[in-house]
């Protein structure tokens, strides 16, 4: 697929908001590995509005997307999805935690007996849910990017979508 | 002067999640918590059952940017609980991919995150479009070095992050020695680029000294990651298996991750580049003992934002030796090493990017994991970077909060920290709080 740019005075760029929670950081990893080869594409194109592995000045505020990845473990993890919910226009869930809840989720399968006194404690002292959550479990999703870390290609194609779908760029006949 | 409350909720341009808390009364610090809020995945406790073929690439999940220590750190801990003594060709085949990690690793750390605080921005991002900037030029070399130090991970061990080929004993899959005349090139072409980086964290004129000891893996013949002794400043070597008796560790009700005092002494301690660098420069490649002898001259060093200029020349140290590999290596098609299963403990440390990390294994006869344990470096410099902090605090009441805030944040993100290794394993001796 080829495309070409928008060609208005001022270029307009997809807003992106990038979050993690409970993971690996992976997939976020892959990204700053993507900005190798992207970066000075990819800065025409998209405005990292919140990326705070990659600044400190971040806005939660009119996103085009919210990319996010990571499990859910607990409700100040869940009601901060929801914020990002409702100040994104989509969600994308990126990378195997978001998508399906592992491996973070691996203590959803625990028995009684492995939730030792310290497991526990550190649950209880950190308002951990009972079960790690996958991310659609919590706010609508939109899309999925699975893998561990991401599938590099499926999140390239994901994003064009969405550069598509904002008209950032456009499709050529 | 300050009284009252200054809270930095989450620390940014680092890895995973974190932040501070300080109560100042009368000009004086009465009360600082360095919290890590990443939450646990209890890891220990979930492979515990599992057979011990899955238990490394299962592991290297714990971290998205080292995961390659992990998976080498838990290699190491089964072959040893196995009695596998791994071929000379794997040995460096390893070292070769793990040099490959130090390059990306260290390069997504100097580059990314600390880059911004030295060219007064706020992030890459900000960097101008000029191809005369010097941050713009940085911010293309360090394109440029991650590239090389993924490319050469996929060349050797099949990927950078969660890489599939090495496995117990060997590799499933050899490297194609077609492919290294190429990774040599671009190595030498690199060099002049990390040297630039070198200089530019020479520079840098930020300090912050705190008289403290440093744990670090020292192997007497070369300058090495994964295999050595341990070593407390200079201090007799600890095998690595009796590493765990000289530390102490300490449950710290505020932050999701313990931390680890040495255990004659009740204090803190320092891991990671600069601890390497501080006792180890001896060891040094010669050509970049004979390109760096400008730098080296600052160590040893007391002061933590050595720790970045002692990651550059990490770097070149990787770039160095991994040429030497790639030009000597003669590969031949091996399987990996294979023993009867049977019960036993073994003991894995190498020196991940961020400093000592200790991985064991209990096995029982059918080889499934009885026990798990690991500790990680951010664990580790946790009660250090907490006592820094206290002690810049202290030292720098009369600043503005705006100033004192950037300055916490760096002086963190001189420690390079990564919350999500951070919080993963949880094995402690109880003590209840």
């Amino acid at each position: 697929m080829t495309t070409k740019t928008n060609t208005t005075n001022t270029p307009k760029k997809l807003i992106v908001g990038w979050f993690s929670f409970t993971c690996s950081e992976d997939s976020t990893i892959l990204l700053t590995e993507i900005l190798n080869d992207m970066h000075d594409d990819l800065k025409q194109l998209v405005e990292f509005r919140y990326f705070k592995a990659l600044k400190s000045k971040n806005e939660l505020r009119d996103l085009d997307v919210a990319f996010i990845e990571g499990a859910i473990s607990s409700e100040s993890q869940a009601k901060r999805a929801r914020t990002i919910r409702e100040n994104a226009k989509y969600v994308v869930a990126i990378g195997a935690c978001a998508c399906t809840g592992m491996p973070s989720a691996s203590r959803n399968k625990f028995v009684a007996q492995d939730i030792t006194e310290e497991i526990g404690w550190y649950m209880k002292k950190f308002n951990y849910n009972d079960k790690v959550k996958k991310l659609a479990d919590v706010i609508k999703v939109d899309d999925m990017v699975h893998g561990c870390p991401m599938n590099k290609v499926k999140f390239l194609e994901t994003l064009f979508k969405y550069l598509q779908l904002f008209g950032v760029v456009e499709k050529e006949n | 002067m300050h009284s009252g409350d200054i809270t930095i909720e989450s620390i940014s341009k680092i890895e995973g999640s974190a932040g501070i808390k300080v109560v100042i009364e009368n000009n004086k610090v009465t009360d600082l918590k360095f919290y890590i809020n990443d939450y646990r995945r209890f890891y220990s406790q979930t492979v515990k059952g599992t057979p011990i073929t899955a238990v490394p690439a299962f592991l290297s999940r714990i971290c998205g940017t080292c995961s390659v220590a992990h998976l080498f750190a838990s290699l190491e801990t089964i072959e040893k609980a196995q009695g596998i003594t791994i071929t000379e060709q794997t040995k460096l085949i390893r070292r070769l991919a793990y040099n490959a990690l130090m390059i990306r690793d260290h390069a997504l750390h100097l580059y990314f995150f600390v880059l911004p605080d030295i060219l007064g921005l706020d992030s890459i991002l900000d960097i101008p479009d000029d191809g005369d900037d010097l941050g713009h030029i940085l911010l293309h070399d360090s394109f440029d070095i991650k590239k090389l130090g993924t490319d050469l991970s996929e060349a050797t061990i099949g990927a950078a992050i969660h890489a599939p080929l090495p496995t117990i004993g060997g590799m499933l899959r050899n490297p194609d020695p077609q492919k290294f005349p190429e990774l040599i090139d671009r190595l030498e072409a690199v060099r002049p680029q990390v040297l630039r980086g070198i200089q530019t964290f020479y520079d840098w004129q930020e300090s912050l000294v705190r008289d403290s000891d440093y744990i670090y893996l020292r192997n007497d013949k070369q300058f090495d990651f994964l295999e050595g002794n341990i070593v407390i400043s200079g201090g007799p070597a600890i095998p690595e298996a009796e590493f765990m008796n000289f530390l102490k560790t300490v449950v710290i009700p505020y932050s999701e991750s313990k931390g680890y005092l040495i255990s004659k002494t009740k204090e803190d301690y320092l891991v990671g580049a600069l601890a390497r660098i501080n006792f180890n420069k001896d060891l040094l490649h010669k050509r970049t003992v004979k390109d760096t002898k400008k730098y080296l001259g600052v160590f040893p060093s007391d002061n933590v934002y050595h720790n970045n200029l002692a990651q550059a020349i990490e770097i070149l140290q990787c770039v160095d030796d991994a040429i030497d590999i790639l030009k000597t290596i003669k590969i031949t098609e091996e399987k990996p090493v294979t023993a009867p299963v049977r019960a036993g403990t073994g003991v894995g440390v190498v020196e991940a990017p961020r400093g000592v990390l200790y991985h064991m294994a209990k096995i029982d006869a059918s080889g499934k994991i009885e026990d798990y344990d690991v500790i990680v470096p951010t664990s580790q410099n946790q009660i250090n970077i907490e006592r820094d902090l206290k002690h810049y605090f202290n030292e720098n009441l009369d600043k503005p909060e705006k100033e004192l805030k950037l300055n916490a944040e760096k002086i963190i993100r001189a420690y390079d920290p990564c919350m999500s290794c951070a919080t993963n394993f949880l094995k402690i001796d109880w003590i209840r709080v």
